[in-house]
C-alpha cells in the first residue's frame, strides 16, 4: 500500500515537494433564491477556496452546501454574486465550456451504463478534441492511477464493476482532461465502510500526487477532517459556522452548532489526524545480533534505559528485550521477533497509541522506508504533540469565509492574499 | 494499491454473467418464425386440397393475395413511419423542462386518439379526406400514436436523474446529453412502443377495407357479405399471420438494438 509512505506531509495542501495543480476559487457574495419568498439557500456567501487545497463541505441536509458547490460548475446558477476561478470571473460564461474544464464526481461515480469503463472515462478528452491514441493512453494511464488494471477492466460495462470500482473509474473520469478542479458531491457516500476508507486513503494518496483544487460535500463530520485541509462547517443558507483546519474545528469548536455536530470522540478524533512523522523520536540503546548479552546490559545500564533493541545489517528491528530479559539469555536473538510494537512514519497517532499500550515497552518503535528503524515514541511524546496541535500553533491561517454582505474584498498583489475590508466606515 | 484491486476482483466473477445473453429469449426468438411458417404451410396445404368453388378460387388467386398483402404492408409502414417521426419528437419535446407542462394535455389528447372505436375514426377520416389510403392512414396514425408517445415520455424518465447531472456536470450540452444517454439508454422502452404500434396498425388497417383502402381486409369483407367461409378464413389467418410477422421483427430489432451494458 503506498498510503502509508504518501500520508506524509498530508496534513498540509501546501505541502512541500509536488507542484500545486490546482486553482484557487473564490465566491464572491454568492446568493441563491429559490422563488422571491423562501428564504435564500444559500445567503451571501463569501468563500476563499485556496489552490491545490482540500476543502469539505459539512452541515446538515438542506443546509446549502451541495447547492454551493454545483454554483462553483454552475450547475445551479447563482442569484446573485460572482464566482471567480484563478482570477477569471466565470459567472457569466458559456457554462459547458466552463463545466469541461472541471471534474465533477457524484455519489456511487454516475456512470453511463450503456459505455464500456473506456467510453466513460475518454468522454470528456473526446468533447475537448483529443484523438483516439491519446483517448487510449489517457485512459490507462488513469485507471492505473486509482489501482484498476487497464487490461482487466478498459473494456467492462458499469454493471460489470463493484460499488467501490464504480466509484474509482467515477474519479477517473472527473480527471480525465487534467482539470485543475475536481468537485465531488457525497462521493464515497454509497459504498460499503471499509472500501470507504479504502477510497479515502487512496484519495489521499491521489491528491498527494496532483495537487488539484478539490471541494468536497459530505454529510460525515469523520470524513471531513480525514480529508480536509480546510473544513466548512455550514448551517442552513449556507451561513458558514466555521471554516478553519480539522484540528481547530475539532479542539476549539467556535459555537454550539460546530460543537454538537463534531459530537463527542473529538479529542480520539484529533488522535487520526495527527501521524507519526510529526512526533519527536527518541533514541534507544541499539545492539548487533553478534554482540553478547553483557554487553548490551552494558550500555543499557549506561544510559539507563530499560530495553535494548538488536537491529539486524538493514537497520531492521529484530527484537527488543528487556534488561531483565537480557539477564537470563545467554546469547542475543537474530531472528525477527514477531508482533514487535511496530509503526509506520506515515501512521496515524491513533495507530500508534493502540500499539503502544498493548506493547511491554509502553512505547513503539518507529520504522520508515523498508523496514529501517528510525526512532523510539511513547505515550509522553505522543501526549505532547497533542497538547502543541490544540493549541494551533504553526498553522496557517484560515481562508476567508463569511456570510457579511457589508464586506469588500481586498488582494495583496505581492502574495495574492485576499484579506476583508469592512466597508461602511465603521458602522457596525 | 494492488491488493485492494486483487480483493476486490473476486468479487467480479460472479458479477462478470450480468451480461450473458439472455438464452431463453434467444430461442423463442428463433423458434417463433418457424411456427408462423408452419401455420402459414398448413393454409397453403387446405387451401390447395379444398374444393374451391370459381368466385372463391379468383378471389384467393396467389396474385391477388399478394397484392392485397403488399397494400396492407403499405398502409401499415407509411402509417408507422408517420408516428415515429410525429411522436417522438413530440415525446422529447414533452420531457424536456419548458415543454412539461404541455405532458398531460398532449397525453390526453393521444389518450383520446386510441380510446376512439377504430372503425368510427376511420370513417370519420373517409369523410373529411374523402374515401381512400390517405384516409385510411390518417386514421391509423391517430390511432397508433399514443404507444410510441407514452414510451418515449416513460423511457426518457426513466433515465437516472444522476446520469444526466454526471452528463451536465462534466460539460456536455443538453442536447448532447439527450443524444449520448437519454435516448440510448430509453431505446428498449421506445421500442417497445414502436412494436405495440406496428402490431396495432397491422390489425387496424384491415378495416381499411371499408372505405376503399385496400388492403386483406378485403377478404374478411367479401367472405362475410358473400358468405364464402374460406375466404373469410383465409383473411383471418393471413392478417393475424402478418401481424405476429411484424412482431416478432420489432422484437429482433430490440434485441439488436438494445445497448450492451444494460
Amino acid at each position: 500500500m503506498s498510503s502509508q509512505a504518501s500520508a506524509e506531509g498530508q496534513q498540509n495542501g501546501q505541502g512541500a515537494g509536488q507542484e500545486v495543480t490546482g486553482v484557487p476559487i473564490l465566491l464572491d457574495g454568492v446568493t441563491k433564491q429559490y422563488g422571491s419568498k423562501s428564504a435564500p439557500a444559500v445567503d451571501h456567501l463569501t468563500l476563499e477556496i485556496p489552490a491545490g487545497s482540500t476543502v469539505m463541505f459539512v452541515g446538515p441536509s438542506g443546509c446549502g452546501k451541495t447547492t454551493t458547490m454545483k454554483m462553483i460548475n454552475r450547475l445551479i446558477e447563482p442569484t446573485e454574486g460572482s464566482i471567480v476561478i484563478d482570477g477569471e470571473d466565470v459567472t457569466t460564461m458559456n457554462g459547458d465550456e466552463l463545466r469541461r474544464r472541471m471534474g465533477y464526481v457524484i455519489q456511487a461515480g454516475g456512470l453511463f451504463p450503456h459505455m464500456t469503463v473506456a467510453a466513460n472515462i475518454g468522454m470528456v478528452p473526446k468533447m475537448l478534441g483529443w484523438d483516439k491514441q491519446r483517448i487510449a493512453s489517457r485512459v490507462d494511464e488513469l485507471l492505473e492511477l486509482v489501482s484498476l488494471d487497464p487490461g482487466q477492466y478498459r473494456d467492462r460495462y458499469p454493471k460489470q464493476l463493484s460499488g467501490g470500482q464504480q466509484q474509482r473509474v467515477g474519479v477517473a473520469r472527473a480527471l480525465a482532461a487534467d482539470p485543475p478542479v475536481l468537485l465531488m458531491d457525497e462521493p464515497f457516500g454509497a459504498v460499503d465502510p471499509i472500501t470507504r476508507q479504502r477510497l479515502q486513503e487512496e484519495m489521499i494518496s491521489i491528491q498527494q500526487e496532483l495537487k488539484k483544487t478539490i471541494v468536497i460535500v459530505t454529510h460525515d463530520i469523520d470524513e471531513a477532517v480525514k480529508l480536509g485541509d480546510w473544513v466548512v462547517v455550514f448551517d442552513e443558507g449556507a451561513h458558514i459556522q466555521q471554516y478553519d483546519s480539522p484540528e481547530r474545528i475539532l479542539s476549539d469548536p467556535a459555537n454550539d452548532f460546530v460543537a454538537d455536530f463534531v459530537g463527542r470522540g473529538a479529542g480520539l478524533k484529533t488522535l487520526g489526524l495527527a501521524r507519526v512523522h510529526e512526533v519527536p523520536r527518541m533514541e534507544a540503546v541499539v545492539v548487533t545480533p553478534e554482540q553478547t548479552p553483557a554487553e548490551a546490559l552494558r550500555q543499557a545500564e549506561e544510559s539507563g534505559h530499560g530495553h535494548v533493541l538488536v537491529l539486524d545489517k538493514q537497520q531492521r528491528p529484530i527484537a527488543w528485550p528487556s534488561v531483565e530479559q537480557l539477564r537470563r539469555a545467554e546469547k542475543l536473538p537474530h531472528i525477527h521477533e514477531e508482533n514487535l510494537p511496530v509503526v509506520g512514519t506515515g501512521a496515524t497517532l491513533e495507530d500508534a497509541l493502540d500499539t503502544m499500550l498493548v506493547s511491554r515497552a509502553g512505547a513503539a518503535l518507529v520504522v520508515g522506508a523498508r523496514g529501517r528503524f528510525e526512532g523510539v515514541v511513547d505515550l509522553d511524546t505522543v501526549m505532547e504533540t497533542l497538547r502543541d496541535r490544540r493549541a494551533g500553533e504553526n498553522q496557517p491561517k484560515a481562508p476567508v469565509g463569511t456570510n457579511d454582505e457589508d464586506i469588500t474584498l481586498e488582494r495583496s498583489p505581492e502574495t495574492g492574499e485576499i484579506t476583508i475590508v469592512p466597508s461602511g466606515g465603521g458602522a457596525r | 494499491m494492488t491488493t485492494t484491486a486483487n480483493a476486490e476482483s473476486t468479487a467480479e466473477t460472479t458479477n462478470r454473467s450480468g451480461l450473458r445473453v439472455d438464452r431463453g429469449s434467444l430461442r423463442s426468438l428463433i423458434l417463433y418464425p418457424v411456427i408462423l411458417l408452419a401455420i402459414l404451410g398448413l393454409l397453403i396445404l387446405w387451401l390447395l386440397t379444398a374444393d374451391l368453388t370459381n368466385t372463391e378460387r379468383v378471389t384467393l388467386a396467389p396474385g391477388e393475395l399478394w397484392t392485397m398483402t403488399k397494400q396492407h404492408l403499405w398502409l401499415t409502414l407509411v402509417a408507422t413511419v408517420i408516428v415515429l417521426v410525429v411522436a417522438i419528437p413530440l415525446g422529447v419535446l414533452l420531457t424536456r423542462k419548458p415543454f412539461r407542462p404541455f405532458k398531460g394535455f398532449i397525453s390526453g389528447v393521444a389518450n383520446f386518439g386510441q380510446a376512439a372505436p377504430a372503425v368510427g375514426l376511420i370513417v370519420l377520416f373517409a369523410t373529411w379526406i374523402g374515401y381512400g389510403p390517405t384516409a385510411a392512414i390518417a386514421a391509423l396514425v391517430v390511432y397508433a400514436v399514443l404507444p410510441v408517445l407514452a414510451n418515449t415520455m416513460a423511457g426518457l424518465d426513466a433515465v437516472d436523474k444522476s446520469l444526466i447531472e454526471a452528463g451536465r456536470g462534466m460539460g456536455m450540452s443538453a442536447w448532447a446529453v439527450l443524444w449520448r444517454i437519454e435516448l440510448p439508454l430509453a431505446v428498449p422502452l421506445m421500442l417497445a412502443g414502436v412494436r405495440t404500434a406496428l402490431v396495432l396498425v397491422v390489425g387496424t388497417a384491415t378495416l381499411g377495407t371499408f372505405i376503399n383502402a385496400g388492403g386483406l381486409g378485403l377478404l374478411i369483407t367479401t367472405g362475410v357479405n358473400l358468405d364464402l367461409s374460406r375466404v373469410l378464413i383465409t383473411g383471418s389467418i393471413l392478417v393475424a399471420l402478418l401481424a405476429l410477422t411484424v412482431d416478432w421483427v420489432g422484437r429482433v430489432v430490440e434485441h439488436i438494438a438494445r445497448p450492451r451494458g444494460l
